[in-house]
């Protein structure tokens, strides 16, 4: 039975009005290796100095060994850090950097006075203490003899290890590491990755860890957490996460996969790229899905003995394998093999019932609280549209003044009226002319779903738009939205003044 | 004959300002304080004069006092504001840093005059000398204790702050242990920036002390004008540049190129 050491029990942190961790639950066990994965801005950083206690919580509770830490100051707190660019001490030695925390440290001893009553004192290390400690921390990171070296001559690799050496030295419950490895070369950060996961075997303390690369997390952790804006998508084993990615966000930040839409057409049966294929996961039918296929996951065989036909569009070595893009009438897959097959090859696909990973699609349209205007056009989602409102109630119509007018010949004033709004993602019209369209944003997010693209793009107040499109955007840039009056399908949520 | 020009020749311009201006002038000094007054013969007696006379003596002692006293206010005045600018996230605080430092841009007889119209007003002026001396010192040189501490500060990496008390560092240990050492290129700059002017601007202690202060700088412009002794002004402000030498070297102000040194090595 392994031992909560960290528990995060509903933390939000905001700063001014964005919310950079949202409503966080997580426990870390004790002796665990757990890593922090995703893109820049996902939280993963702000998380980790909540544990540390540079960062309170806006709201939620923090847990350490059971106690709530929440709003304990960070030298009060049995953790320490390894910093992302180590803010190691300029004017102290490589000796002091690291004897640094053992002076500040006070031991419990328990001592026995004259009259034989035992007292509790609490006293600094001994000069000697510190040293031998010092020493072998050094020893540790495989810097022995570097004590009286001047931090600024140091390598980087050098100033890493003091890092580590200055964290570890004072026997840490926790070893905070915010992306440790990000500022050495590719094989300094292999050697390291190792020598991190030895010295977590041998410390047996809990290791915090967080990175955006993918690959340094899954060959490190005993269990990811994967996290996207602020939110966790999913914790797992590093097995766990590649194999079954609950989400398509998942899916597509930890290694290279197919995404492509599909329906259930029965008991574990789903369609997709024109074939019905078997599967493993229990959906609801008739189902709108989203399937995953790993790239080494689809078997190569001849014309027409596969599930599919398609025919390679692409080759290219990659070392290892072969990696080889496939068009399947309009879908087209990755596949990594070691055999290779050449470019203009029509070929058979087969993919077995275990390797089609199926999750709910996450978006299946898009929905924005709006109001209507004096023009009756609709705002919502940060712009404004021109709309049917007549659909609001059925064979009405404007007049002159601009007053609704129903069937038996009410007349309403919609001004105001809140409304509730749907559009379909196909609905969405991303255009690069900002200044003629209906609302302005950032796109935040573009995973390529076999036959199209879903691009999220992100309003200045947080409005979120998710459109299904055939053309590819760049990830970053401003663009325009535009919907037409017909896609706005628009619902009235209190009764409009008559 | 052709003319080539070369990057070289750019310093024919600053070699001669340099010999002209600093160089020149120097050599007239040491030229002065080593010669007799009437007979231009070379004589010690100079430095004799100055180092025997009681008054004298007293005079420069009185400076090094005066100086020290500005220094030590201007550095407790100096640091909390520097600290407490450097570390807020306003977002106008450059607009206060600059407040702070406004006055250096007011010409200085003005603002020590209306010091000295302030202290009369008090009733200050005329029963405090000494007071009103270092008070107008400290008001006359703080921004340039705030500019350089403040510089330091605010380069400072905010991640070792966030180490020291990852380690264990409460805020006050965080202080003396980090922000004090990391902060004393500043200090020196701003010790050095303070000290020495304040040993010789008379003008200060001439307009708020009455006349009853005198500094070294008061007894050189005497040598100068009334006494027209020469020699002997040359051998006081030789003596004087000899101890502003001397607190260099003690606080370390030529340690630039060290850390010039210490920087290059990071390329």
């Amino acid at each position: 039975m392994s031992e909560k050491i960290i528990q995060f029990i509903g933390v939000s942190k905001a700063y001014d009005k964005t919310l950079a961790v949202e409503d966080v639950n997580f426990y870390v066990n004790k002796g665990e290796f757990i890593t922090f994965l995703g893109p820049s801005g996902c939280g993963k950083t702000t998380t980790l100095r909540m544990i540390a206690g540079f960062e309170m919580p806006t709201s939620g509770q923090i847990l350490l060994d059971g106690k709530d830490i929440t709003n304990v100051p960070p030298h009060k707190r049995p953790i320490n850090t390894v910093f992302q660019r180590y803010a190691l001490f300029p004017h102290l030695s490589v000796y002091d950097n690291i004897a640094f925390g053992l002076k500040l440290k006070k031991i419990k001893v328990v001592l026995e006075n004259k009259n034989g009553e035992r007292i509790e004192k609490y006293e600094k290390l001994t000069r000697g203490e510190i040293k031998e400690k010092v020493t072998n921390a050094l020893k540790i990171v495989d810097l022995e003899g570097f004590e009286d070296r001047n931090i600024t001559t140091l390598s980087g690799g050098q100033q890493q290890r003091i890092a580590i050496a200055r964290a570890i030295v004072n026997e840490p419950e926790i070893l905070l590491l915010d992306e440790p490895l990000g500022a050495l070369d590719l094989k300094m950060r292999k050697e390291m990755q190792l020598e991190l996961k030895e010295m977590h075997r041998k410390l047996g303390i809990t290791f915090i860890y967080v990175t955006h690369d993918q690959e340094e997390a899954l060959t490190m952790s005993d269990t990811v957490i994967v996290m996207k804006d602020g939110m966790i998508q999913q914790i797992g084993t590093p097995m766990d996460i590649y194999n079954e990615p609950k989400n398509v966000f998942v899916a597509d930040f930890i290694g290279e996969s197919n995404i492509l839409s599909g329906v259930m057409t029965d008991k574990f049966k789903v369609k997709f790229a024109g074939h019905v294929f078997d599967c493993v996961d229990d959906f609801a039918k008739n189902e709108y899905v989203d399937v995953v296929v790993r790239p080494e996951d689809i078997d190569m065989v001849e014309k027409d003995q596969g599930d599919v036909n398609g025919k390679v569009i692409s080759s290219i070595f990659k070392g290892i394998h072969y990696e080889m893009t496939v068009i399947a009438g309009k879908n087209e897959f990755v596949i990594q093999n070691t055999d290779e097959r050449k470019v203009g090859e029509t070929i058979g696909l087969k993919i077995g019932p275990e390797d089609i990973h199926i999750m709910a699609k996450e978006f299946t349209i898009n929905r924005y609280d709006g109001y209507i205007t004096k023009k009756n056009t609709v705002v919502f989602g940060d712009g404004e549209y021109e709309a049917d409102v007549t659909q609001l109630y059925p064979n009405s119509h404007i007049d002159e003044e601009g007053y609704l007018i129903t069937d038996d010949g009410k007349q309403i004033d919609l001004t105001d009226a809140d409304v509730s709004v749907e559009v379909g993602l196909k609905c969405i019209d991303i255009d690069d002319n900002v200044e003629e369209a209906n609302a302005v944003g950032k796109i935040i997010s573009i995973i390529y779903k076999g036959d199209h693209y879903q691009i999220i793009v992100r309003t200045e107040n947080e409005e979120d738009y998710v459109a299904d499109t055939e053309y590819l955007w760049n990830e970053n840039d401003m663009v325009g939205i535009k919907i037409a009056a017909k896609d706005i399908k628009l619902s009235l949520k209190t009764e409009a003044q008559k | 004959m052709k003319f080539h020009f070369s990057r070289k020749q750019l310093i024919i311009p600053y070699g001669l300002f340099l010999a002209l201006f600093v160089v020149l002038p120097l050599l007239f000094i040491v030229y002065y304080a080593f010669t007799d007054g009437s007979t231009g013969a070379f004589t010690l007696s100079n430095f004799g004069k100055f180092l025997t006379s009681g008054t004298s003596l007293s005079t420069l002692l009185l400076s090094v006092g005066v100086a020290i006293l500005t220094t030590l206010f201007c550095l407790l005045i100096a640091y909390p504001i520097a600290y407490v600018l450097a570390r807020s996230k306003m977002k106008k605080k450059t607009v206060l840093l600059m407040l702070f430092v406004l006055p250096m841009w007011i010409n200085f007889v003005l603002r020590i005059n209306a010091l000295r119209e302030f202290l009369d007003l008090i009733g200050l002026l005329g029963n405090a000398n000494l007071f009103n001396t270092v008070l107008g010192m400290i008001y006359d040189f703080l921004p340039f204790m705030i500019l350089p501490l403040y510089t330091t500060l605010i380069k400072m990496d905010k991640n070792l702050l966030e180490a020291s008390s990852d380690l264990g560092g409460n805020a006050f240990t965080t202080f003396i242990k980090v922000t004090l050492p990391m902060s004393m290129q500043g200090i020196i700059s701003g010790i050095t920036m303070v000290f020495m002017p304040t040993m010789t601007n008379y003008v200060i202690s001439d307009t708020l002390g009455l006349g009853h202060v005198t500094i070294i700088g008061k007894l050189i412009e005497d040598c100068f004008g009334a006494r027209a002794d020469w020699n002997l002004g040359s051998a006081i402000a030789l003596i004087l540049l000899v101890i502003i030498f001397a607190t260099m070297v003690f606080t370390g102000g030529f340690k630039d190129d060290e850390a010039g040194a210490r920087g290059a090595g990071l390329w």
